[in-house]
């Protein structure tokens, strides 16, 4: 090796070093989540919300071919909702446009993210994972009532 | 380097009708993915606002246009590159009997499968998730595909084996290295995939056994799913390194760089498939960390790869005259008719710029959040593999039947164009999807019907104009290949000018060092299974404990 590649060899290594610790400052700072290894709730097989306080929502998403259910959900702006999502069949996406939240729901097993909307207003949720021929309309919506 | 030159060997005449057959039965197969491919940018414009266009069905002709373009045709021309290299290179020709077996078994296989898609009974795409289930044909397929693939590596290793033995001192060539490099990735990646086409899914598909655990099949497929995109992409770098410099006029700048760089792709591509599962639930975020570190790893041979590619065309250009900190740039055949390769290697490394810059964001653990399966990541990977990887392909692949059949290629104007055309389609697509795709356009997607029709409650505008872009991009895509089909007819059907042979262009190295700690395979063979028995065993774990229960068959109707 001459002194050009081992040049270019820190200079990548360090590059990739700057990307890492980026990663470790989205979770350590920002509190950036993906969703972890979760047992603590077992599948189930309908959509459910909860509402424990104004502040804090339990919502059960259930994925199944070609719809959401609940299909509509209504929350408060700033208020902490709980997103468990399970699949009542097949793989479905589940991707809330504009915002962090983008999900698997695999059959069998119960995803889990935590998540704060703070802009009021209509918040689409897609389906972004092949389920089958209707796949293209499998969608649902989530309000954000003004405080 | 060894055997630097245009050196031409001959083959015998079984050999020659094989390695030719490897490379033309797929590519009349690509024909149909090339079509889909067109075909749905206009679905998804809304171009065509229908369920099924012409007797396939949107997520059929899905399913052709992934299993074709990214499996068959890639397995099969990576193996007729590989029987070709040996023979080159060891000076050996593969035993023909088993190149034979093995090329019956993927020609079987990959006619299963086809059966299986173009009678719609395999409409669940190329990673065919269960619980969607297809007709057993299309697994067992699959399974001989690969199968005969592994057939055609073992038929090289005991040529190689005495190629060493009798050739004590040397160091082995730098595209056998390359190639054998290729192919123990890929028995690194289809160990787990047999697992998990033989041992689970094709008895589910069967009715022999009821229920199968979706994320672990899910997590064993990406297992698989990654380092295939590296069996993709080493047959390229073969090309880059040890042709492309002689094309440009130059010399490789290190052949050392050259044997590093796939000796640290064996280590890194198996252990970093959760990358693609950072949105599952049942993984545990640390072992999602870990492999995203490990991705970083494998970025770093495409680093070097960078440099010592420029490096050797900036010796090249500086050969032909080129001055200056840039200037020497323009100093490289673009445009020369002879010497087409350039053209095709460099546009497809110049996509590959982007590719490899939109690959460490999808990589990039929380980043993925923002586009993961959104029309971002085709933008991404038609940067790689339908940018370098296919590319480099097609130019081996007319290089190559030019060869074998001692037909000068014709229509040399129009074969020039090719790359650039097909640069400039895939920009618009990528550009497109990439802008949509940040936006959180699924991808995957009949997106006509709804999405982008302003007539559905579903309309998003911003994504309904940026598909127009992508179908521009796709026409552009299609008419540089029917270009290049025509290109190549048109050579198979001239007359032969001189005998058939076999030879490549070979650089010579600028740097040509020992091989030192990079002459042998095993010790990285074995670093690199360890690091995936601890990238892999927890993943496993927390797989099995955090699935319920298994799921029955679903067919996607
Ligand atoms: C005319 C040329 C091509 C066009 C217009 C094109 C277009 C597209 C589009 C629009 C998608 C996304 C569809 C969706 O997600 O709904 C796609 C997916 C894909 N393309 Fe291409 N493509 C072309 C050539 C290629 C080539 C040459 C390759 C590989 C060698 C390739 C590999 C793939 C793969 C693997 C997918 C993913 C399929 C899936 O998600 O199941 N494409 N292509
Ligand atoms: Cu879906
Ligand atoms: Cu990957």
């Amino acid at each position: 090796m001459d002194r050009a590649e081992k040049l270019v060899l820190g200079m990548a290594s360090a590059l990739l070093v700057v990307f890492l610790s980026a990663t470790v400052f989205a979770v350590a700072r920002l509190d950036i989540t993906l969703p972890t290894c979760f047992t603590e709730m077992e599948p189930f097989d309908e959509g459910e919300v909860i509402e424990h306080s104004e502040d804090w929502y339990e919502v059960h998403y259930l994925a199944a071919m070609w719809f959401f259910e609940p299909e509509e959900l209504e929350v408060p702006a700033g208020a902490t909702v709980d997103l468990y999502l399970t699949s009542d069949d097949v793989l479905h996406g589940f991707q809330i446009l504009g915002t962090d939240v983008n999900l698997m729901a695999v059959p069998g097993t119960v995803n889990y993210k935590r998540v704060t909307f703070d802009e009021p207003g209509e918040y689409r949720i897609v389906c972004h994972e092949f389920c089958g021929i209707d796949h293209h309309w499998m969608a649902a919506t989530i309000t954000v009532a003004e405080r | 380097m060894e055997s630097a030159g245009e050196e031409r060997v001959s083959l015998t005449d079984a050999s020659r009708r094989l390695i030719l057959l490897e490379l033309l039965v797929p590519t009349v197969l690509l024909a149909f993915g090339i079509y889909h491919g067109f075909v749905q940018t206009l679905y998804r414009a809304g171009i065509i606002r229908a369920e099924s266009f012409l007797g396939i069905d949107y997520y059929q002709g899905l399913t052709l246009h992934g299993v074709i373009n990214a499996i068959v045709f890639t397995t099969m021309f990576a193996v007729a590159f590989g029987n070709a290299l040996v023979a080159r290179f060891l000076g050996r020709e593969p035993p023909v009997g088993a190149a034979w077996v093995s090329f019956a078994l993927m020609t079987v296989g990959t006619l299963l499968a086809a059966f299986a898609m173009f009678t719609g009974r395999a409409s669940i795409l190329y990673t065919f998730y269960p619980p969607l289930v297809a007709h057993p044909t299309f697994y067992i397929g699959a399974a001989l595909l690969v199968v005969g693939s592994w057939v055609a590596f073992f038929n090289w290793i005991p040529l190689y084996r005495s190629w060493r033995r009798e050739n004590p001192g040397r160091k082995t060539p730098l595209a056998i290295v390359g190639i054998f490099a290729t192919f123990v990735v890929w028995m690194m990646a289809t160990l787990p995939l047999a697992y998990e086409v033989i041992v689970m899914l094709i008895p589910w598909s069967l009715g022999m056994v009821r229920e199968i655990n979706v994320l672990l099949a899910r997590t064993l497929f990406w297992f698989f799913g990654h380092p295939l995109v590296y069996f993709w992409l080493l047959p390229a770098y073969v090309m880059y390194y040890v042709m492309l410099p002689r094309i440009a006029g130059g010399k490789l700048y290190s052949d050392f760089a050259g044997r590093l760089v796939f000796m640290l792709f064996i280590v890194f591509s198996a252990p970093v498939g959760v990358h693609h599962q950072f949105g599952d639930p049942g993984i545990s975020v640390s072992w999602k960390w870990l492999q995203t570190l490990l991705t970083y790893g494998v970025a770093l041979p495409s680093l070097i790869t960078a440099f010592t590619l420029a490096a050797s065309l900036e010796y090249a250009a500086r050969q032909n005259g080129g001055t200056g900190l840039l200037r020497w740039w323009t100093r490289l055949p673009y445009w020369d008719r002879e010497r087409w390769l350039f053209g095709y290697f460099f546009a497809g490394l110049f996509l590959f710029l982007f590719g490899g810059v939109t690959g460490l964001i999808n990589a990039s653990y929380s980043v993925n959040n923002l586009v993961h399966n959104t029309a971002w990541v085709p933008g991404h990977f038609h940067t790689t593999i339908a940018g370098p990887v296919f590319l480099a392909f097609i130019a081996m692949t007319l290089h190559l039947v030019s060869e074998l059949t001692g037909k000068p290629v014709r229509l040399k104007s129009w074969n020039v164009a090719v790359p650039y055309l097909w640069l400039l389609g895939v920009a618009l697509l990528s550009i497109g999807m990439s802008i949509s795709g940040i936006d959180g356009e699924p991808r995957r997607t009949n997106l006509g019907l709804g999405y982008t029709n302003p007539g559905s409650e579903l309309f998003v505008p911003q994504w309904a104009s940026m598909a127009r872009v992508v179908a521009a991009g796709g026409g552009i895509m299609l008419f540089a290949m029917v270009v290049y089909f025509a290109v190549l007819v048109s050579t198979l059907l001239s007359k032969r000018q001189r005998e058939p042979g076999l030879g490549f262009p070979v650089a010579e190295a600028y740097h040509d060092e020992p091989a030192g700690f990079v002459a042998n395979f095993r010790p990285w063979i074995v670093i690199g299974v360890l690091i995936c028995a601890i990238a892999y065993a927890p993943v496993l774990y927390d797989v099995s404990r955090a699935t319920f229960f298994g799921s029955p068959s679903y067919t996607p109707d």
